[in-house]
């Protein structure tokens, strides 16, 4: 990916081109490049435990990014994706514990908390988009409202003190494997494949992709564009607390500082690393799937070579701008 | 005279009437904390009010520029976390360089963001928000993962500690920052060019603006004022800070928009901003004082709460007043 520069100005008719070539081809190939360095460089790359490993750290991000996929695809912004995530995975614990509820029956404690938060954290979603539908507040500033209130709520509810646990039935959602595949991953795959039929086959699909392509003209063509972005913020408020829900679960903790902290931009990056334009109007969810895996792989091959977090997050910000680059370059 | 005095508080735009509002706001708030607390007018409440909010003024300030022109900077807290690392390093060869350190690494990742923003046409907050994250990652790199203590015996813990003919000298800073802002927002003729901007930028290109370098300008501004405030911290905390600033981009967006400057750009007013500063800080002076009388229990947690829902507050009245008056 490194190999587009702004040379000669008298280019200018061909590099289109170049960007739309990479635009949908660049992600798969960026995939595939990080694979074939990591299997010659890194040591015991090919092995369960490192697939084990990426496959779990990147579900989080594929489900958050799945929801940000369709809020982007409206000509929107969420962010507040962490901090939701943060408020599901604080209220999770402090139900199944019995703080919260006056109920004795451990297995309803549980079901609860796997319902009540994603619930909990929808109504926030929906909040979300009554912002930005009712009161005409811009998708940026509408979310940041709750990207800084929502974690000093989840901050709140628990004093800052980290909550630790020990429930498997709860941490199935997390630990637990169907046939032999980690239950994350498997949500992962049904929440994509879900998003994409959503977006291929149904009607609130292609209302979505018309919304954010020419609100003024989706409008006039009869589409309830308020219905439409209200859906999407909700669902992408249900998404985070899915996630929510998982990282606490993994841990076997929840730190309401911690959990979802710089989800937003994982999220943003693998819908604009996954092909899919800022500016709305287009939803690629496979894209953002492959996306996602890219950032992962990313971060894993710079730690796993050695270099620091703080100069991982160095590339991941170069990234971020070169993917969001391309995909401008490419509808241009 | 008074009615000229007024006048800026009776038009009938909307960022007028905020403007009012804000005012109405500090001087109500300053009077409920004056004849609640005994020692809030003292002056030692007052100097270490000013003393501690400055930081947050010098990044209102660039902010507020920002969204004027219609953009927005996430990155202000990640570059003050890093220029406060570089000035720590530098404090011991004396307080310029420190100081002078400081502001440069500001200003270089304030350029860079104008170059993306303005080059590569890159939305705003995508690149600001890639700015946070190198800026942040570039700060622990260079700290290694820690806080680094700044030399007490060069003078470099005079800028953010001592005071100068009474006053703190960050309020100094702040307000020389201020002044020169005003001059060159209200006064100056490219100070038109930023508010046209954030008005519209394809008019602004037709009217023969130089759009891009104004943009430049701003981002960069903005970091410096940044880096500045990242010196500040250093040298009041008497160490670099690699993990500070967060949420301080959240303070200065509050600060800029409870000032009544709107959102889309176009519109704004540096007064108004150091105005809407101070209300959020008071807000929080006032909530220390309930603090440490006993009645309320309000962590650190609580704040973040209060600063969203004051955000929130103040754009759904913008938001409600730009419609009556587009209607």
């Amino acid at each position: 990916m490194t190999t587009i520069d702004t040379s000669a100005p008298g280019e200018r008719p061909v590099r289109p081109n170049m960007a739309q070539f990479l635009s949908r081809y660049g992600t798969f190939a960026a995939f595939i490049l990080l694979v074939l360095f990591n299997l010659i460089v890194t040591p015991n790359f090919l092995s369960w435990q490192t697939l084990n490993v990426n496959l779990t750290q990147v579900a989080t991000i594929v489900i958050v990014a799945v929801g940000m996929t369709l809020v982007i695809a409206t000509g929107g912004i969420d962010l507040s994706v962490g901090s939701l995530m943060a408020i599901a995975g604080t209220a999770a614990p402090m139900i199944f514990m019995g703080t919260l509820l006056p109920i004795e029956n451990m297995g309803v404690l549980v079901i609860l908390s796997f319902i009540l938060p994603v619930l909990l954290v929808m109504a926030f979603g929906w909040f979300n988009g009554v912002l930005v539908t009712r009161f005409s507040i811009q998708p940026i500033i509408a979310t940041l409202v709750l990207f800084i209130a929502g974690r000093g709520i989840a901050q709140v509810a628990t004093n800052g003190n980290l909550q630790v646990f020990k429930n498997p039935d709860f941490q199935f959602i997390a630990m637990g494997r169907i046939a032999g595949i980690p239950a994350q991953v498997i949500i992962m795959i049904i929440v994509a494949v879900l998003a994409h039929c959503l977006i291929r086959y149904t009607v609130i699909g292609r209302q979505i992709i018309a919304v954010g392509g020419n609100e003024k003209a989706a409008r006039l063509t009869g589409i309830p564009v308020r219905r439409v972005k209200t859906f999407v913020y909700i669902v992408s408020g249900a998404l985070a607390g899915i996630a929510g829900l998982i990282v606490v679960a993994r841990n076997s903790a929840s730190d309401a500082n911690l959990v979802g902290l710089g989800m937003e931009l994982d999220a943003i990056a693998a819908v604009a690393v996954g092909g899919s334009l800022l500016t709305g109007g287009r939803a690629n969810i496979i894209g953002t799937v492959l996306g996602a895996f890219v950032i992962q792989l990313v971060r894993y091959t710079l730690l796993a070579n050695g270099v620091p977090d703080a100069a991982a997050l160095i590339v991941k910000a170069g990234l971020i701008v070169i993917a969001v680059f391309i995909q401008q370059r490419a509808k241009g | 005279m008074l009615k000229t005095l007024l006048r800026p508080f009776i038009a009938k735009s909307s960022g007028d009437f905020a403007r009012l509002g804000v005012l109405l706001a500090l001087a109500g708030l300053i009077l409920f904390g004056a004849l609640r607390y005994d020692n809030f007018i003292s002056p030692f409440n007052i100097l270490s009010f000013l003393r501690y909010n400055s930081m947050f003024a010098l990044i209102a300030l660039g902010m507020a520029f920002v969204i004027i022109t219609g953009g927005i900077d996430l990155s202000v807290g990640g570059v003050a976390a890093m220029a406060s690392v570089v000035a720590a390093y530098l404090s011991p060869y004396g307080w310029v360089p420190g100081l002078a350190g400081g502001m440069a690494a500001g200003l270089i990742a304030g350029s860079i963001n104008g170059l993306i923003i303005t080059r590569m046409r890159i939305q705003p907050f995508i690149a600001t928000l890639a700015m946070m994250l190198a800026a942040y990652g570039t700060a622990l790199l260079l700290a290694n993962n820690q806080s680094v203590s700044v030399s007490y015996d060069t003078g470099f813990t005079t800028i953010g500690q001592d005071d100068f003919l009474g006053f703190p000298i960050p309020a100094w800073i702040a307000a020389l920052a201020y002044v020169l802002g005003w001059i060159f927002l209200e006064r100056h003729p490219a100070g038109r060019h930023v508010l046209a901007i954030g008005d519209g930028e394809a008019t602004a290109n037709l009217m023969g603006l130089k759009v891009e370098k104004t943009l430049f300008a701003v981002y960069a501004l903005s970091g410096l004022l940044a880096g500045l405030a990242g010196v500040i911290l250093a040298s009041q905390f008497g160490a670099g800070q690699p993990t500070e600033g967060v949420g301080w981009e959240l303070f200065a967006i509050a600060s800029v928009v409870v000032g009544g400057t709107l959102l889309t750009g176009g519109s704004g007013s540096v007064g108004a901003t150091l105005a809407g500063a101070l209300l959020l800080a008071m807000v929080f002076n006032i909530l220390n004082f309930e603090n440490g009388l006993g009645w309320i229990s309000l962590s650190a947690y609580w704040q973040s709460v209060i600063r969203g829902a004051f955000l929130l507050v103040v754009v759904v009245l913008q938001a409600r007043l730009m419609k009556k008056t587009e209607a």
